[in-house]
């Protein structure tokens, strides 16, 4: 019972402020709004008692990727995007597309016999105490069977940062 | 009646830890105003003045006075601001600073008690996680937002340059931060913040010196805490590296549009966040509620109250001789209460020994926040670009290089 109240509201909260970052007209508040849907994807993943998985989402998204977000809009004239047009004049293709992918969706949770009413995916976890420690679970499985596909994620991200400096360094 | 109990009782837990936030509060915001009162005057002292002195027997009651001012003063709202960020900011500031307490254990043995037949017991601390260095880390880094969230919503150059500013400072400086205490986590082999100070227990070099962090362990974390400290001052935006709000180039830097208590939420959020640091500190170098002394040394558990003694007499004397009527009235009135306490921690043991752990910690949590108050009276500020020299050219590889050596350290001897 608690587990759905939980769920619920925190699905709630990241569609609604999701909604709300795609209609503000500001950008900043269209990044807080981001920042409010991380954080109630953060408070999904404590509800499924992935405690190591929520608090690196809110230390590296909300904490990291956002502010730097935040931090580029503030240098951004912002007046000058504020009378631009807020949407593309793609809203036809949009729309189709949106409703195409919605339409999957639905079939494979219809299939799956998870649509609200037939029980929806709120899963009765078991209590904490019974788990293992989530951040040696994560890291065991980082650095057994997921070892090669972490260094190259991590090969990438290095390439990525050197690029960014190297490129960063030409103008000067 | 009887239902309301019962419901109470069931949910006794909840119930629990509701009267502790509140009392946690409590504490914490009074303790925040004094905080005010012993920062101005201990730079006073140091830059040999009074300080505050009118208000109340030796200015004890200014914090009382700033706070009623804060509350009545007119609260403006600049043209152009953008009216919902701007009042988010400092709300932000405040209530992020606040929670990251509640992860803080204060002391070892749990408290246990008894009202209407049933037993309870709770533990010193709001809750105890599992992954509570991690989630002072994220508060940590989510209080960027307020700085620069009031910056660019004052929708003023200076506020916005100081915004600017202090973003990327706390953006450079939590890289650092969070590197240098990676050691710890590797000795400790544990988030938890009370097994981390479990790990610390015992002695070494033949009883004499405790096994904390900061010189124990295979690779002693002296260069961990060194880094720690620097970035915790500049995380926390004080001096010396308080260059979000160098008056001599940015007037009052993020918060120069902000009055009144919307001010004073900016101003407790940053003594706050200097006692959540403070208490980190504690608990991953210096070894949290641990005593210095062997623990066969049975004569340092009456340290606390010959200290509450020694300051009660001190404030006795003083208050006799003080000018005022009032003083004459209060400060012998406390000094006589601080005897009391101290007289009663001698003739009931079990509090004594239970208070042990508390009265380490927290004495351990006031001499940090002495030495930040220290440092602010007597080191002048950074330059911006020292301040990212230091944190990207300094701190950062010598954190790294800290946790290869605390690795290599684990490797070859093991843990102790």
């Amino acid at each position: 019972m608690l587990d759905k109240v939980i769920f619920y509201f925190f699905a709630a909260i990241a569609v609604g402020s999701a909604l709300l970052m795609i209609t503000r007209r500001s950008a900043v508040h269209s990044a807080i709004f981001l920042t409010t849907t991380l954080l109630a994807t953060a408070g999904i993943f404590l509800q499924l008692r992935a405690e190591f998985l929520f608090i690196v989402q809110i230390i590296l998204y909300v904490g990291g990727i956002m502010v730097l977000f935040i931090f580029v809009i503030m240098l951004v004239n912002l007046d000058v995007a504020a009378q631009q047009i807020q949407y593309s004049r793609q809203k036809w293709v949009a729309l189709a597309l949106a409703l195409a992918l919605a339409g999957q969706v639905g079939a494979m949770l219809w299939r799956a016999g998870k649509l609200p009413g037939q029980g929806l995916l709120v899963r009765g976890v078991p209590a904490a105490e019974s788990l293992p420690p989530n951040a040696e679970a994560v890291a065991r499985s980082l650095f057994g069977p997921y070892m090669l596909s972490f260094e190259i994620a991590s090969l990438l991200l290095l390439v990525a940062m050197i690029g960014a400096v190297v490129m960063a360094k030409k103008k000067v | 009646m009887t239902d309301i109990i019962n419901i109470l009782r069931q949910h006794s837990f909840l119930v629990i830890a509701l009267v502790k936030c509140g009392l946690l509060l409590f504490i914490l915001l009074t303790v925040l105003a004094y905080l005010s009162l012993f920062e101005r005057k201990v730079l006073a002292h140091i830059q040999s003045r009074w300080g505050p002195y009118r208000v109340g027997p030796h200015g004890l009651l200014q914090p009382l006075a700033d706070g009623l001012k804060f509350l009545f003063k007119e609260d403006p709202m600049p043209a152009g601001v953008d009216r919902f960020v701007f009042l988010l900011a400092p709300f932000l500031s405040l209530a992020l600073a606040l929670t990251s307490l509640a992860v803080i254990p204060f002391g070892p043995q749990p408290l246990r008690f008894s009202i209407l037949g049933t037993q309870y017991e709770t533990s010193l601390g709001i809750v105890d996680l599992n992954i509570g260095l991690l989630v002072l880390f994220a508060i940590t880094a989510l209080g960027v937002y307020g700085v620069a969230l009031a910056g660019w919503a004052s929708n003023s150059k200076y506020p916005l340059l100081g915004g600017l500013r202090s973003s990327a400072q706390m953006m450079s400086y939590e890289l650092a931060l969070t590197m240098s205490v990676v050691g710890v986590i590797l000795m400790a082999g544990s988030f938890n913040l009370r097994e981390i100070v479990t790990a610390q227990e015992g002695r070494m070099f033949f009883g004499l010196l405790p096994r904390w962090n900061v010189i124990a362990g295979p690779f002693p974390q002296i260069i961990g805490f060194f880094c720690y400290f620097v970035a915790a001052i500049a995380e926390t935006n004080r001096a010396p590296f308080d260059l979000p709000e160098a008056e001599s180039e940015l007037v009052a830097g993020f918060n120069t549009e902000y009055a009144s208590f919307k001010f004073a939420m900016f101003f407790m959020g940053e003594y706050a966040n200097m006692i959540t640091v403070s208490c980190l500190a504690t608990i991953m170098f210096f070894g949290g509620w641990t005593s210095p002394f062997p623990s066969a040394w049975s004569w340092t558990h009456f340290i606390p109250s010959a200290l509450l003694a020694v300051l009660g007499v001190l404030l006795l004397i003083d208050g006799i001789r003080y000018e005022t009527i009032l003083g004459k009235l209060v400060l012998p009135g406390v000094g006589t209460a601080l005897c009391a306490l101290s007289a009663l921690l001698l003739f009931f043991a079990p509090v004594n020994n239970y208070i042990q752990g508390p009265f380490w910690f927290l004495l351990k949590v006031f001499i940090f926040i002495f030495f930040y108050v220290w440092m602010r009276g007597t080191l002048p500020r950074f330059r911006y670009d020292q301040l990212m020299a230091i944190g990207w050219k300094i701190l950062l590889p010598l954190s790294i290089a800290n946790v290869l050596l605390t690795s290599l350290g684990i490797l070859k001897w093991g843990l102790r």
